[in-house]
């Protein structure tokens, strides 16, 4: 693990794993998706509509994965000053505000024909929007410290590590509290949803998994090409 | 019923279009911001062409 941290031999590791990742994702992504819209049935009590499950529930796990991951990535950066810690937590805040706005978008047009309304302020939906404001406030938090200098990654690192706090409730907030949205249909080692169902979401999520590393490896490849342009030109300047 | 079906596909439909544009918009985006700095830092390393407002 401590070896990945090195910049040199994760850019050399990226550089054959991101359009690996990017391949194998968008394939089994759009071989989940097209099974799902295509082959898979129609729910007896939802119809159609259950269809939506093949998108939202991925996005959902990785707008909360990926806030999970920047906590991982802020512990590292602040107990083991790992250098590429910091770097992996920004580039994971965009994808993960992206597809929590996915999962509430999505979510929002399933709720209309299911629950018969776009919205409800209830534990579910109002923690996961939490969840989107709070990779907005990263985000600014994060462009901030980075043109103040190094020293204030700390700020970021430390809202990284207290926003997780939200993921639990997330997850949680179907069972503590009355709820419009149905409980977890999946948990570890079991699952309440037939086998032409889930087969098919397992596939989409694995396929969205792999997308979401490609677009964080490539959105650390960025971040670093720019930190050795700028590092570069600052020692042409001082010669 | 056929009714109620056309409706049921039309949230099917809008939901998936959302869905792939903004994957599709992240990909791309993250993608085009990739090449763009390593060719950026390239460039200043001498490997590559200065473009227009790279210095």
């Amino acid at each position: 693990m401590h070896g990945f941290a090195n910049p040199a031999r994760f850019l050399r590791m990226a550089r054959w794993l991101t359009p690996l990742l990017l391949a194998l994702g968008l394939v089994l992504a759009g071989t989940a998706l097209a099974w799902g819209v295509f082959v898979a049935p129609a729910d007896v009590l939802q119809g159609e509509t259950v269809r939506i499950v093949y998108l939202h529930v991925p996005t959902a796990w990785l707008g909360m994965g990926g806030w999970t991951a920047i906590a991982v990535a802020s512990l590292s950066e602040l107990v083991w000053r790992h250098p590429l810690a910091g770097i992996a937590a920004r580039a994971v805040a965009v994808p993960g505000a992206a597809f929590t706005a996915l999962c509430l978008v999505t979510g929002s047009v399933w709720g209309r024909p299911a629950w018969g309304t776009w919205w409800v302020w209830d534990g579910r939906l109002t923690s996961m929007l939490v969840l989107l404001f709070l990779y907005l406030a990263y985000t600014a938090l994060a462009d901030a410290a980075r043109r103040d200098g190094e020293g204030a990654s700390r700020v970021p690192a430390i809202f990284g590590l207290v926003g997780a706090v939200n993921i639990p409730i997330i997850h949680y907030s179907v069972l503590w509290w009355n709820s419009l949205h149905q409980p977890p249909s999946i948990a570890l080692g079991q699952s309440a949803m037939a086998p032409e169902f889930l087969v098919p979401l397992l596939v989409s999520t694995v396929g969205f998994s792999l997308l979401f590393g490609a677009l964080v490896l490539m959105r650390m490849r960025a971040i670093l090409a720019e930190q050795q342009a700028e590092a570069r030109l600052r020692r042409k300047a001082m010669a | 019923m056929t009714h109620e079906a056309l409706n049921q596909w039309t949230y099917v439909i809008a939901a998936y279009a959302v869905g792939l544009a903004g994957t599709a918009a992240l990909v791309l985006q993250s993608w085009w911001a990739m090449r763009r700095a390593e060719a950026r830092r390239d460039a200043v390393k001498g490997k590559g062409p200065v473009r227009n407002g790279e210095s």
